[in-house]
């Protein structure tokens, strides 16, 4: 089933064209990787699909969620980073989509917080403060809190940006784990060639327009993956 | 005790422990959002706006009240698209708009007949400035900043961690940024005349940092910024009574010594670890 489509989508930030006449769908279980060079459009490409920035033309569909039923794990912000606040705490605002006008959150609310700390394994930092924990750890709690928001579609931004080899190697197991044991359908913005490739379903290389889109085998026959990948070995 | 309780048997003390308590108690719960919103001069910018629009109030001879709340409330939007706008830097911006409009009010107060005592208090603050409307207007503003503050705590906890996640589930962070700038705006004016346009801003930053020396959930730093607020308030304006000197001043160094405090009991916790 399609969970959502860009239809020949343009996008302008700061007066440039960064995205441009881009068509491409998600289907229900993809892991899909958005792949790219700096000023790609990638980000741009993302903020699209949440509705943080309008379409200049064309038009996202989602179909069967709303654009605020995404579970978006934004990249860090310094603010977060000495914020004192509990890991609950962080984990329960994934559901305040929920809870409407209700100015507290239900039982039900806590249940699904609890659960979600369960399932990434965190339920026993649940009372710590969040600035205390490991860079894997913290992504592993706004991985919950994204997961509160929805179980259909994740939407990770380069979500091993700034973690070492072990927690990176971690994060992306629990990542694919979701995707095919829990069926949770994910978008990952990334840097990191080797593991988009290594992970993703599908692969969409972004250069302002669609360079390639569709299976990553596929992908890796072509010249674009050869160029860009190469490239990161040498950054390597 | 007996002493304490015949201070509040004057009217002016104990209109100004009511109003105050309230003003600190507000303050203290936006000036969690503030500081960590990285927004604190925002409270000192409004404070100095406050302040040229008093004087000008009084040279007009118009309500200080109804003059200086809707010019603060304005310059708090102006302050926070300034601070989200990130071509200018948001820190120097506001130093420039607080300087002007305290020198605009120190201008505008000369011209009309020199710095009488009427400014001085509102720099430095007074207890006898309140009248009994401003009283009764002070309680309903501070009630109103407390009463939207306890609804949409969740929602005012979701824009200050990640607002980015909080635009993306569907919130309207704009209007919640604009909410607290509204707030801030409002219990910068009412809390001004007691603590001075150069002090109010220790209102809203102190217990914050204070509080966040030692609690590590937003919701403890929350409740012990609140709790330390009105009890610096009331120590500083009983020091002020018997030292016979400004509240404001009083209060502001009763903070600074509970913030060292907090600070020295947090590092040697750290120490004993």
């Amino acid at each position: 089933m399609r969970l959502l489509s860009c239809e020949d989508l343009c996008m302008h930030y700061d007066s440039i064209n960064a995205v441009c006449h881009v068509d491409f769908s998600v289907e229900e279980g993809d892991y899909l990787c958005v792949v790219g060079e700096n000023g790609s459009g990638k980000s741009t490409l993302m903020k699209g699909i949440l509705g943080l920035l309008p379409p200049s033309h064309g038009r996202v569909v989602f179909s069967g969620l709303s654009q605020n039923e995404i579970g978006y794990l934004p990249q860090q912000t310094v603010v977060q980073r000495d914020f004192p606040a509990s890991v609950w705490e962080v984990v329960l605002s994934g559901c305040n989509s929920r809870r409407g006008w209700h100015p507290f959150y239900s039982k039900e609310d806590a249940n699904r917080a609890n659960e979600m700390l369960l399932l990434l394994n965190m339920e026993h930092v649940k009372n710590r403060s969040y600035r205390e924990l490991s860079g894997g750890q913290q992504q592993r709690v706004l991985l919950a809190r994204a997961l509160c928001a929805t179980e259909k579609l994740l939407l990770l931004d380069e979500p091993a940006a700034g973690l070492d080899p072990t927690a990176t190697a971690e994060l992306y197991q629990i990542i694919k784990d979701l995707n095919q044991k829990r069926g949770v359908t994910v978008i990952m913005v990334s840097h990191d060639m080797k593991n988009a490739v290594a992970y993703g379903t599908k692969i969409l290389h972004m250069a302002t327009h669609v360079q390639f889109f569709g299976p990553t085998d596929e992908y890796m026959k072509t010249e674009a993956f050869a160029r860009l990948s190469g490239g990161a070995h040498h950054n390597d | 005790m007996i002493d304490l309780f015949s201070i509040f048997s004057y009217t002016f003390m104990a209109r100004a422990l009511a109003v105050g308590l309230l003003v600190a108690l507000c303050a203290a719960l936006l000036g969690v959002c503030l500081v960590l919103k990285r927004y604190s001069m925002i409270g000192d910018g409004l404070s100095h706006v406050g302040f040229g629009a008093l004087s000008f109030a009084m040279a007009m001879n118009l309500a200080p009240l109804a003059v200086s709340v809707p010019v603060v409330v304005l310059a708090a939007f102006f302050l926070l698209r300034l601070s989200e706008n990130s071509k200018i830097k948001g820190d120097a911006a506001i130093a420039i708009v607080s300087s002007s409009a305290l020198a605009l009010g120190v201008i505008v107060t000369s011209l009309a007949g020199g710095m009488n005592a009427d400014v001085h208090n509102y720099m430095f603050g007074s207890i006898l400035a309140m009248s009994r409307g401003d009283v009764i207007l002070s309680i309903a503003l501070s009630l109103a900043v407390l009463i939207l503050f306890i609804l949409l705590y969740h929602n005012i906890f979701a824009v200050t961690f990640d607002e980015n996640f909080a635009r993306a589930t569907g919130l309207n962070v704009r209007l919640y940024n604009m909410l607290i700038a509204l707030l801030t705006a409002i219990t910068v004016v009412v809390g001004m005349r007691m603590m001075g346009s150069l002090l109010m801003s220790s209102l809203i930053i102190f217990p914050a940092l204070t509080a966040m020396r030692l609690f590590k959930s937003f919701k403890a730093v929350v409740l012990c910024a609140a709790i330390t607020s009105m009890l610096c308030f009331f120590i500083g304006m009983v020091m002020s009574f018997y030292c016979a000197v400004p509240t404001g001043a009083s209060v502001v160094i009763v903070s600074l010594f509970v913030f060292i405090l907090f600070s020295t009991v947090a590092k040697l916790g750290v120490q004993k670890k």
